[in-house]
């Protein structure tokens, strides 16, 4: 059957008079877009292949060239976009579900841009971070309800296991294998570095990056890959992933073809073998079963690491979260339906969860109803995209946050969206050596730490503004925010007024 | 370490200058220089007559060299050398003592006693600055300039003065051009492009008799000319060394440090013959960068330093009217031969034994270097590496360990 | 002394070194200007097997070969970087037989020409060191 024709999303757009033919777009592109031709003397391009990574664009060093979106558009039609009918095509020539990569991209409302932030004026002045001591250091972990005292009446000091961050945020789970080795090289550094965590994803723990282990959370997913002793003694924290925002209630599949070498020894499964990690966890069907594994992983690390439990935010979130809290779990990571992955179902990523920031909202409120939100931290991500989103988290009840899109863009990832192919030409979300070597993390590490040392400075400026001068103070400090263009039933989830009241 | 004194005054010398300074800073240091010039690099000789390097530009160190380096310059010509009183006579009966001394004396064309040479007006050699100054006088737009030998020397001679004359003829008795450094496929490439720039030849063919503006060549062939270079060969000057019971034989005999068979005194250059590490046999390389490695080595050595010479080969790297021929190490008979001809070039690969024994290019010599060092240091070649170097120099043939350790560090 | 050094584990193989030399020793203000539709002499150039690549230029050697076989005296070592003087070189290519590197090469006018670390170049610094994508080519000292 011959497939119905597309015509391509993109065109590349080179500039004859600047282009010197220096063949480094031909070379750098995965795609195979660009190629010289030796008769004509000049670069010509397939655009049919191009995904608009932007990597030729980045390196052309004339500046010659730039992809643009095609405007050969089929007839405009307000119900039946372009991009609805093309799907159908899609899925009318091959038959199968539309995959897609990275977050939600649809125009779906961003409640962090509708909430604003709080300065000081006049009374209860504002605090000038370069003058004044600023403490972002937050600890994560269930915290002790009142003072304890000993037999002699000294206070008793010994909390249950902590997470220590020097700030709010931590790199969020990306598995190797959905991305590369030098991308994991990158957070891990990074994160030792910062004095943050990374997160290892459902991938297994690279031995190399053992030595990083005080920086690393490990994830236990329901696949259970890369999971043994070592694995959780090397970690900072154990998290147990019950579900991810880009894909509620779906399960992940790495395809055979990426699992190859070390991949496949870090996930412990045979090479080629396709890693297929299951929708639900096949031993927890209730709030006990998981009460089950968090005591299982606390016994096997001797109740020395906080365990995590990770869920998506879905429509009853508060309900789930407080099972959780119930369940022993120190620490609930909820990932909102912006959140990104190396490939799921369109539908799912586009369709399925909630928005972060009404999920944390009703979270944090109903733990405190229930009087058991100090039995655990709150960390949220689901495209938490900058410090203001950060602050606003904070404040609107979040421990910390988890980033995993800011910290892919600042080790090169443009967002073209086409992880699944594995063919990543910023050396990212690929297993292709010839493409890994292309994020070196020498530069990895460094941008990500800039990155991070540029939102602790903008955190800083933030709080100093409200006259909060730590992380702790503005926790749940919903009065130093306020909605705009929102119902009365958004800010009453959010639990905060609107502005100008 | 008392005096040092240099005879000659070639890149040898400047070798040697360099290498007794490099050990020792403060001793005197004479040099007797037969030619009075500055040093000067004397394979310009050809480039000067073309017009591409000009007298200031053609000195081989600049104008201070001497004065820099603590030198002291005399221009004559050493006639006797007194080994045991340590004395050189010069030909104005000037005597030069010295501690330790280095014959740096180069060669002097050969010239065959030629029936009937008295006869030609205007004859010369190439091998001097005055040669190449004097023969520059005698060159007129209509002049016909027959040049006896295709050698180095010759086609160099010819290729200089070729814009500036009417025509130029060469004969070698060779049935090849450049047949000293150069196998016939490869001298028919290198012919065919000097035939193209209008230079015409007479192969397996010389000169034997003259008669005023006529040659009388072997095969009976008559050639009339107006200017007559010959570039036949040249000849060690060993005089002198030969004088002081140095052991010569085509050059003057020296070792591993540039010692002739008589204490203190050094040989390097031309005039010496020394250890050609392609073929394992004595000879004489008389190439510029090999005058000025043994030179150094000698001046290290007189100086009490410690330097020895064993790997050089011969090379050549040469250009005629654009077209760049580099050559390297020796042709085995027995090698097997990997050949390449791409538009006017031809590459060709001896290998034996698993080493590369020697290559020619002609055309794109671009990173031949490469090459060269494997003939040097006669590195065994697998298959694998073999294949990679037919296709091209590089250092790709090397395992990353060994890549990294030659372009990680300060060599 | 400081001099540029390649790690091939970071090297691409983009060439975008070889470019950005080219330019850097153009003398020219633009790129396209300097090298658009004209041959490209670069002082460091790529090379590649079995998917390694790998960026060659000057070792500036402590003792080079090139400096010692110069028939002009042409090439000498200032401050311990080997520099040719293109006015004196009369392109015998010599240097370019000798050096075990590859690292120099014929130029534009027939002279030879070779990496002097954009010492007195409008760059400098290396140009293929600013301008590598992955910090392949380091400038520093060993």
């Amino acid at each position: 059957m011959v497939e119905h024709f597309i015509y391509p999303e993109f065109e590349v757009e080179r500039n004859k008079d600047r282009c010197i033919a220096c063949r480094v777009c031909e070379r750098q592109c995965s795609n195979e877009v660009h190629r010289f031709d030796p008769e004509l003397g000049v670069m010509v391009a397939d655009e049919t292949k191009c995904v608009n990574c932007q990597r030729c664009v980045s390196l052309c060093p004339t500046r010659a060239l730039k992809i643009v979106k095609s405007d050969c558009r089929l007839r405009e039609n307000a119900n039946w976009s372009d991009e609805t009918i093309k799907e159908i095509y899609k899925q009318a020539n091959s038959g199968g579900v539309l995959l897609s990569s990275m977050g939600n991209p649809k125009p779906l409302p961003v409640y962090w841009d509708k909430i604003l932030i709080n300065a000081s004026q006049v009374t209860n002045p504002p605090i000038d971070p370069l003058r004044e001591p600023m403490e972002t250091k937050v600890f994560l972990g269930k915290k002790p309800g009142r003072i304890k005292r000993d037999e002699n009446g000294d206070i008793v000091t010994d909390v249950t296991p902590q997470l220590e961050l020097s700030m709010p945020v931590m790199f969020s789970a990306m598995s190797y294998g959905s991305i590369s080795y030098n991308a994991h090289a990158s957070l891990a550094r990074a994160a030792t570095e910062l004095g943050i965590c990374y997160n290892t994803g459902e991938g297994g723990l690279h031995e190399d990056f053992y030595i990083y282990g005080p920086n690393t959370v490990v994830q236990v997913a329901s696949g259970r890959f890369g999971v043994h002793k070592n694995y959780l003694e090397a970690a900072a924290a154990v998290e147990i992933k019950m579900g991810q925002g880009a894909k509620p209630g779906i399960g992940g599949h790495l395809p055979g073809a990426k699992i190859v070498g070390d991949v496949s020894r870090t996930r412990m499964i045979p090479e080629g073998s396709d890693a297929i990690s299951p929708a639900p966890h096949h031993d927890i069907y209730s709030i006990e079963d998981l009460r089950q594994l968090v005591y299982s992983l606390k016994e096997a690390t001797e109740y020395k690491k906080p365990i995590i439990v990770k869920v998506a935010a879905v429509h009853n979130i508060a309900a789930i979260a407080s099972g959780i809290a119930r369940s022993g779990a120190d620490i609930i990571a909820i990932d909102g339906f912006r959140g990104g992955t190396g490939a799921a179902p369109t539908r799912i990523r586009d369709n399925v969860g909630i928005p972060i920031e009404l999920a944390l909202a009703s979270v944090d409120q109903r733990l405190r109803d229930e009087g058991i939100r100090n039995n655990v931290s709150l960390v949220v991500g689901g495209s938490v995209r900058s410090a203001a989103d950060v602050v606003k988290a904070v404040a609107l009840g979040a421990d910390a946050v988890y980033v995993a899109t800011a910290a892919l863009l600042a080790m090169g990832c443009h967002l073209c969206r086409t992880c699944q192919s594995g063919k990543c030409n910023w050396g990212i979300a690929t297993q292709r050596p010839d493409l890994v070597k292309r994020l070196n993390p020498d530069i990895g590490s460094r941008r990500l730490v800039n990155l991070m040392d540029a939102w602790r400075h903008e955190i800083k400026e933030l709080m100093g503004g409200m006259g909060i001068n730590s992380i702790e103070s503005l926790r749940g400090n919903r009065l130093m925010l306020r909605g705009v263009g929102l119902t009365v039933k958004e800010l009453e989830i959010l639990g905060i007024s609107h502005a100008g009241e | 370490m008392g005096e040092y004194l240099i005879i000659g005054n070639g890149t040898a010398a400047v070798g040697c200058i360099e290498g007794i300074r490099s050990t020792d800073r403060e001793s005197g240091i004479t040099v007797i220089s037969a030619e009075e010039h500055h040093v000067y690099s004397r394979p310009l000789i050809s480039y000067y007559l073309e017009g591409k390097t000009d007298l200031e530009r053609m000195l081989y160190r600049p104008k201070d060299f001497y004065g820099k380096n603590g030198v002291k310059l005399i221009y004559g010509r050493a006639e006797k050398l007194d080994p045991k009183k340590r004395t050189v006579t010069l030909a104005d009966k000037q005597k030069k003592t010295f501690d330790k001394l280095c014959i740096c004396t180069g060669s002097s064309p050969f010239v065959p006693k030629f029936e009937g040479l008295e006869t030609v007006k205007k004859h010369f050699t190439f091998m001097t600055l005055d040669d190449s100054l004097a023969l520059e006088k005698a060159l007129t737009k209509d002049s016909r300039v027959l040049i006896v030998g295709a050698g180095l020397i010759g086609l160099k001679c010819a290729e200089g003065i070729m814009g500036r004359v009417g025509s130029v003829t060469v004969c070698d008795l060779a049935d090849r051009v450049l047949s000293s450094i150069l196998d016939s496929e490869c001298a028919a490439v290198m012919q065919e492009h000097l035939e193209k720039q209008g230079m015409k030849f007479m192969l397996g063919d010389t000169a034997v008799k003259f008669k005023g503006n006529k040659a009388f060549m072997k095969s009976g062939a008559e050639v009339g000319f107006d200017i007559l270079v010959l570039a036949v060969g040249v000849r060690a000057e060993t005089g002198l060394a030969a004088q002081a019971g140095c052991e010569v034989n085509r050059g003057i005999i020296i070792n591993d440090t540039m010692q002739t068979t008589v204490n203190d005194i050094y040989a390097a250059g031309d005039c010496s013959e020394g250890y050609d590490s392609s073929t394992g046999t004595n000879r004489v390389l008389a190439i510029l960068p090999n005058a000025y490695m043994q030179g150094r080595c000698a001046g290290i050595n007189m100086a009490g330093g410690e330097s020895s010479l064993n790997d050089l080969i011969p090379m050549n790297s040469i250009g005629f009217f654009g077209l760049h021929c580099a050559t390297a190490g020796a042709y085995p008979a027995d090698a097997d031969i990997f050949e390449e001809k791409s538009g006017n070039g031809i590459r060709r690969l001896y290998v034996k034994d698993d080493c590369l024994a020697g290559f020619i290019i002609i055309g794109d010599v671009n990173r031949a270097g490469v090459y060269t060092s494997l003939v040097r240091e006669k590195t065994r070649l697998d298959e694998r590496a073999l294949e990679m170097l037919k296709a091209s120099p590089s250092l790709a043939i090397f395992s990353p360990e060994i890549r990294r350790r030659k372009l990680g560090g300060a060599v | 002394m400081k001099r540029v050094y390649v790690n091939e584990d970071w090297c691409l193989g983009c060439h975008l070194c070889e470019y950005n030399c080219a330019y850097a020793n153009s003398g020219l203000d633009d790129m396209v200007k300097a090298l658009k539709g004209k041959p490209v002499f670069a002082n460091v150039h790529i090379e590649e097997a079995d998917g390694i690549t790998y960026a060659v230029s000057c070792r500036h050697c402590k003792d080079p070969l090139c400096v010692r076989s110069c028939i002009a005296g042409a090439i000498s070592i200032e401050d311990g970087a080997v520099k040719i003087d293109r006015e004196k070189c009369v392109g015998c290519l010599t240097c370019v037989l000798v050096c075990p590197y590859g690292a120099v090469a014929a130029g534009a006018n027939g002279a030879a020409q070779k990496c002097e670390l954009c010492l007195a170049n409008s760059c400098g610094s290396p140009a293929c060191v600013k301008g590598c994508p992955n910090n392949a080519i380091v400038y520093e000292e060993r």
